[in-house]
């Protein structure tokens, strides 16, 4: 689940306002929270409500290693026994590269001996000859069957048997990802290959006969031996924080974005660097707004990552905007904060790490976590339909033919964030009819481009950043011969694909970030992102 | 330089490995030996270094012993003898003081795969078992399963089983899961790990300490055991409740799997989990990672098909995205089509509509086929929007728009108007078969309602000859014919052209001779003719039999969380017919009837039930469809063969006793639903022979009897006696499963 920030995000960490937060606001009424209802724990038949009874069942004490004081084996011949499924195991993993070039590939059954040198082999064969309706995450093959993931253009894949648990799977080689990054820094063809040693140990630790042993990032450090080798490609983005003269401008606000992407495990010769930790508030908003402007589908899917690179773990204090509730919008008081004051942050569903604490969540909006080193999902929460900044954009569209019999296009753009935030690298992605042979266009200022692409038969229209407030406009004529009043139905919907950094569309944001400790206190930076997953815009 | 894998090369390392300055350099010697991992992993031949290799295990850097060990695991195979050398290094490492350096040697000691290697392992796998750090205990416990699996079909050594049943006690819990995992391996001919009442508590309650993998792992290996009673039964899904909520997908999936399984009798109990397993499901579908993604799909798809409607409430999360690969959006657009209801419909095709001119041909298809399947709901409102798809005027569009309509007008005949309406016009656009025998079916079938359908299928008469596809001119042939009755004047002299084509030049036979068939057709008169082709043009029916397969939760609740679903039921059936068993199963010797029987009938009936399929005289034909009409005819004709009364008393469950039929392979023709007084039900079933046996069940009110009359196709007391045994057999079953 723990996916990654796309390379393209580039912002930059902000700190946190000190590590002393400020006082909230007064407010009168005091703000209602609700925080997720916790249902008593359910029973399931229905009339009477009965403890479990199980660990006072028999003589079951926990035992360390020798003979127990019955006798173990259970007698075969009366068991019963169902159709079996045996466990889930991988019988091999490979990761080739987007050519099919074998980067890393383990066998840890020896069970394919007549087949394996050219699983991997055929794996790449069937994937790069699937027409596009099948499902290409699985596959099968004499009997066995593949399963692969695609990470930075890496397919991360591992063979089993049917009767294995297709969350499991794909769970693992999602974890096996996020911990690659973690050890290796970002994942490349190159960082892989050069890596390959600590992979082959790292996959060594994890997998011990095909069976999952630990995936825990702290366990796993404790055996890891070789050291990471790091690639260092050369980034404009970097020397973007260092003044002239190389003297450091802003060092203390502002980190870059491949700040967090560094191997957790120092690279050699760089030993104890900084220790920092980097919080990422991360949303992905699905929207489809309908012809007439009303919003059909609004759906915000949150994310608090945290990656830490302190080499001892600590308790951490995470707080969470005060006003934070869980729950559906009923649930919220009618005499809550009027509306000068801001909302109550609302989210519809969360679900936390299975490590995060809650004791204070109740009372402060506080998160407590011990962090091991490395990429942490500490929350994951959703809110659909009602959120309480208006959408980010909408477009008018107007339609209509000139009287050489050209289509002509007005997109009129407007962008609904609040004056001082931005939006950057907007897309947007009009379908047009398949019989379009040219495009003209005059746009609203010199930096936007536009351009006809023929695969997709659509226009594509560039901006590279649009201030909130602002509106945009362009004007596209078409040349569509055999235009018919049919062909109309093939325009639209549009897509916009932006990312908007500092900008929460839930109204998330984290307080402070509070290691205990007198030592120097590690650096810690917090970053918002909401990027567009899909934005459709109906004609 | 040198080439990879080179003899230069390989000179070059095995100089550098053997160098003492070298050897003496920790980082130095390291740095050597990743050299020679590098060039196996780029697929050349190191296997000439391996006595250089063994001796740098010898070294006391960890790193470095780790590294040669990957490649005495990959070379061992190609090289028995040379690999006998590494044997004594790594029994040495077995009794290194550190613990990791101690499991590492065993596990690669276990790894090397080669014959003759299980006589050194003995010893130190035993004192592994009993070694005090549990790293060397998980390696140990899963190097037995290995060592097991080198000695092939040997007698498994009960004392070790017995250790590792001894070691589920340990306080380890990856020792605990090793040890479930290996234990299934050993005993995989006696039917796997059995788990007993005390292991299964013992493991319930060591839940907790597991990580999500373990969590998961011991949660499958739950469902082979079965509560003793309906009291511990609900203790144990109290007591699992909360990994219904796991933050991870698949626990959540495991523990709803193990409670589908063990509810089996407790619909309710199952239809409570799916409720609560939805919110995973559906944060699993939104999930940045399409991977998951696309696996929850598959299994929302298949609760769907027993509780349509399930996710009603939820459609717009199964609206596609834009960037979205197409296997995700496909699965999307067959979910809406199955939850589309009253309230959302206008939603759904709104969302379907916009995929329709989508630039991928298979997507737009897909698209229009969805929009066919809700149109036998909500025709009218469908019909309209493919209709207006028509005007696009495009290939893949016209012709997956036809097909919908030959699909939908079989289906509800009230849209043929519509249709018919909106066919002149396509056939200009269609090109591929599929499509043209789609528009060439329609104009044969309902060619008196479409002005020009003769003028049509005469532009196809005139290029027949350039017609690529056989399977185009048959339909052709049975269209003109057709449309000949109803309209003769208009289709005569094209039908005898296309006759002569087809019995005179056609070179495909099968063209032919449907060609000639109709020719000899025609010869023996219109009336004849009439009665062969004019048969029913639709039949509703078919949709709601089609509706009907929504099937019970139990059919598929041991299939959920496994590949079954995420390939589908067609092609999972076309995979596992291809390949019945992997090879690494030696599978248990029970054949799919009597598992189905297992997972229906409690313990004790099924000893007697699974007998009587096949024994005696008597073999009953599976897959042998009457019809309710055929039935009634039969029934009608014949007289009484026998007539007996059962023993029954309480209620009646149609539904145990129509899947307790279906497994003696006894159909069900018409059934009283459950508490009708007086209940009835109408059996059917055929033997080997042909001959059909026509059974009447009938249960008065209050009677402790179950009136059962036989009737019998042909005259034979001894299949009829068998027949009657096998019957007397499943009903007395079913009133015992009943009561």
């Amino acid at each position: 689940m723990a996916g990654s920030v796309p390379g393209q995000f580039r912002f930059r960490y902000r700190c946190p306002r000190g590590s002393i937060p400020d006082p909230p606001p007064l407010r009168f009424p005091p703000p209602q929270r609700k925080v997720a209802r916790k249902p008593a724990p359910r029973d399931h038949r229905r009339p009477v409500r009965r403890r479990p009874r199980l660990r006072a069942a028999g003589q079951w004490r926990r035992a360390a290693a020798g003979p127990g004081p019955r006798p173990f084996r259970p007698c075969h011949v009366t068991a019963t026994r169902q159709a079996g499924r045996s466990p889930a195991m991988l019988s091999q993993i490979f990761i080739l590269s987007s050519k099919g070039d074998r980067l890393i590939h383990k066998d840890f059954r020896g069970e394919t001996c007549g087949t394996s040198t050219d699983l991997a082999d055929t794996f790449y064969r069937r994937i790069t000859s699937l027409p596009g309706d099948q499902a290409p995450v699985f596959m099968a093959h004499e009997g066995w069957h593949f399963v692969h993931v695609r990470h930075a253009g890496l397919y991360f894949v591992a063979t089993t048997t049917p009767d294995a648990s297709p969350f499991t799977l794909v769970e693992f080689l999602n974890r096996l990802v996020t911990l690659l990054r973690d050890f290796c820094g970002p994942l490349s063809e190159k960082n892989v290959s050069l890596n390959f040693a600590l992979i082959y140990e790292l996959l060594d630790e994890m997998l011990d006969y095909g069976y999952i042993q630990t995936t825990a990032p702290e366990v796993l450090r404790n055996f890891m031996h070789t050291e990471p080798v790091a690639t260092k490609p050369f980034s404009l983005l970097d020397l973007g924080s260092i003044g002239l003269f190389g003297a450091e401008t802003q060092q203390s606000r502002v980190a870059p974005s491949s700040a967090a992407s560094r191997p957790v495990l120092p690279p050699r010769g760089e030993q104890g660097t900084r220790n920092e930790v980097f919080v990422d508030v991360v949303e992905r908003l699905t929207v489809v707004i309908a012809a007439n402007g009303t919003p059909m589908k609004v759906d915000v899917q949150g994310e608090i990552r945290l990656k830490c690179y302190l080499p001892s773990c600590v308790e951490m204090r995470i707080g969470l905007t005060e006003e934070f509730c869980v729950g559906k919008s009923e649930l919220r008081a009618p005499f809550s904060a009027p509306p000068g004051y801001g909302t109550a942050v609302r989210v519809d569903e969360c679900a936390f790490h299975s490590s995060v604490k809650l004791d204070e969540f109740e009372s402060g909006r506080i998160l407590k976590v011990t962090p091991s080193q490395g990429e942490l999902t500490l929350m994951q929460y959703q809110l659909a339909d009602d959120i309480p900044s208006p959408l980010p954009f909408r477009l008018f569209p107007t339609v209509d033919q000139d009287p050489t019999g050209r289509l002509r296009l007005y997109l009129k753009l407007r962008c609904d964030l609040p004056p001082k935030s931005q939006a950057l690298n907007v897309r947007l992605q009009l379908p047009v009819p398949k019989g379009v042979s040219s495009l003209a266009q005059e746009l609203s200022s010199p930096e936007q481009t536009a351009e006809l692409q023929p695969s997709t038969k659509s226009i594509r229209w560039d901006i590279p950043r649009c201030q909130g407030g602002s509106q945009l406009s362009a004007l596209f004529k078409l040349e569509v011969p055999g235009l018919s009043r049919a062909s109309l139905l093939e325009l639209g919907p549009a897509n916009l694909a932006f990312e908007l950094p500092a900008h929460t569309c839930s109204g998330l944001h984290i307080r402070f970030v509070r290691l205990p400790g007198p030592a120097g206190p590690p650096q810690r930076w917090v970053r918002y992102l909401t990027h567009s997953d899909s934005y459709v815009l109906r004609f | 330089m040198p080439y990879l894998g080179g003899e230069e090369a390989l000179r070059e390392l095995r100089r550098a490995l053997a160098n003492p300055h070298v050897q003496a350099d920790r980082l130095r010697y390291r740095a050597a030996v990743l050299r020679v991992i590098r060039h196996m992993a780029q697929g050349a031949d190191v296997s000439g270094l391996f006595p250089e290799m063994v001796k740098a295990s010898a070294a006391a850097d960890v790193v470095q012993k780790k590294l040669v060990s990957l490649y005495v695991r990959a070379q061992a195979p190609r090289q028995p003898q040379l690999a006998l050398l590494a044997v004594n290094t790594l029994r040495k490492d077995c009794a290194h003081p550190s613990p990791a350096v101690r499991g590492l040697a065993l596990r690669s000691m276990c790894g090397l795969r080669m014959p003759g290697i299980q006589e050194y392992l003995q010893q130190p796998l035993l004192s592994g078992l009993r070694d005090k750090a549990s790293y060397v205990r998980r390696a140990a416990v899963l190097g037995c399963a290995k060592m097991l699996k080198l000695q092939g079909d040997c007698e498994v050594d009960g004392a070790l089983v017995n250790e590792l049943y001894s070691l589920l006690r340990d306080r380890d819990p990856i020792v605990v899961v090793n040890c479930l995992r290996a234990l299934e391996e050993i005993l995989k001919k006696e039917g796997g790990v059995v788990i007993n009442k005390p292991i299964a508590h013992h493991l319930l309650n060591r839940m907790a300490d597991l990580d999500q993998w373990g969590k998961s792992e011991v949660l499958t290996f739950l469902l082979r055991y079965r509560p003793r009673s309906e009291e511990e039964l609900f203790d144990i899904l109290n007591l699992l409740d909360g990994y219904l909520k796991s933050s991870s997908p698949s626990v959540v999936m495991a523990a709803t799997k193990l409670f589908l399984v063990l509810a089996r009798e407790y619909p309710h109990v199952q239809a409570d989990v799916l409720v609560r397993v939805k919110g995973p499901l559906l944060s699993a579908c939104t999930s940045e990672s399409r991977e998951l993604c696309f696996t929850a799909l598959c299994h929302v798809r298949q609760i769907l098909g027993s509780l349509p409607g399930h996710f009603s409430s939820h459609y717009k999360k199964f609206f596609c995205s834009y960037s979205e690969p197409h296997y995700i959006k496909c699965q999307k657009m067959e979910v809406l089509c199955e939850l589309v209801n009253d309230e959302n419909v206008q939603q759904v095709l709104e969302e379907l509509k916009g995929y329709c001119t989508d630039v991928s041909v298979e997507l737009a298809q897909g698209a229009i086929f969805a929009i066919g399947n809700i149109a036998r709901t909500y025709t009218e409102q469908c019909v309209g929007l493919l209709t207006e798809l028509l005007g696009l005027q495009q290939e893949h569009i016209t012709s997956a728009v036809v097909q919908a309509f030959r699909d939908l007008v079989w289906l509800c005949p009230q849209c043929t108007d519509a249709v018919c309406r909106a066919l002149p016009g396509c056939e200009d656009a269609i090109q591929d078969s599929e499509g043209k025998q789609a528009l060439i079916w329609l104009l044969g079938a309902h060619g008196e309602k479409v002005p020009n359908a003769p003028y049509v299928l005469e532009d196809f008469v005139e290029n027949v000859k350039s017609e690529m596809f056989p399977a185009v001119k048959m339909e052709l042939l049975t269209a003109l014919v057709r449309l000949f009755l109803s309209r003769p004047a208009e289709c005569q002299d094209m039908l005898g052209r296309l006759l002569h084509y087809c019995i005179e030049e056609e070179m495909d036979m099968a063209v032919r001779d449907r060609g000639l068939f109709y020719y000899r057709l025609l010869q023996s008169g219109v009336e004849v003719v009439k009665r062969v082709l004019c048969s029913p043009k639709s039949d509703p029916s078919l949709g709601l039999l089609e509706d009907q397969t929504e099937r019970p939760v139990n059919t598929w609740a041991s299939e959920f969380n496994t590949l079954a679903p995420v390939y589908g039921r067609e092609r999972w059936a076309l995979i596992t017919a291809h390949q019945p068993e992997p090879s690494y199963a030696c599978s248990p010797c029970t054949d799919s009837r009597n598992r189905d029987t297992e997972s229906l009938i409690s313990e004790g009936n099924k000893e007697v039930l699974k007998v009587h399929p096949d024994t005696g005289s008597l073999t009953l034909i599976p897959d042998v469809y009457l019809t309710a009409e055929q039935f009634e005819k039969s029934w009608l004709s014949l007289d009484m063969s026998c007539h007996l009364s059962l023993p029954w008393c309480g209620t009646v469950h149609p539904d145990t006793i129509q899947t307790a039929l279906h497994v003696v392979h006894i159909q069900t023709i018409a059934m009283s639903k459950a508490g009708v007084q007086p209940w009835k039900a109408y059996l059917s079933a055929q033997d080997d022979t042909g001959c059909l046996f026509l059974t009447e069940l009938l249960l008065e009110a209050a009677d402790p009897e179950m009136q059962v009359s036989v009737k019998q196709s042909e005259a034979k007391p001894e299949a009829l006696r068998a027949f009657i045994s096998v019957l007397r057999t499943v009903m007395g079953a079913a009133a015992g499963l009943g009561s």
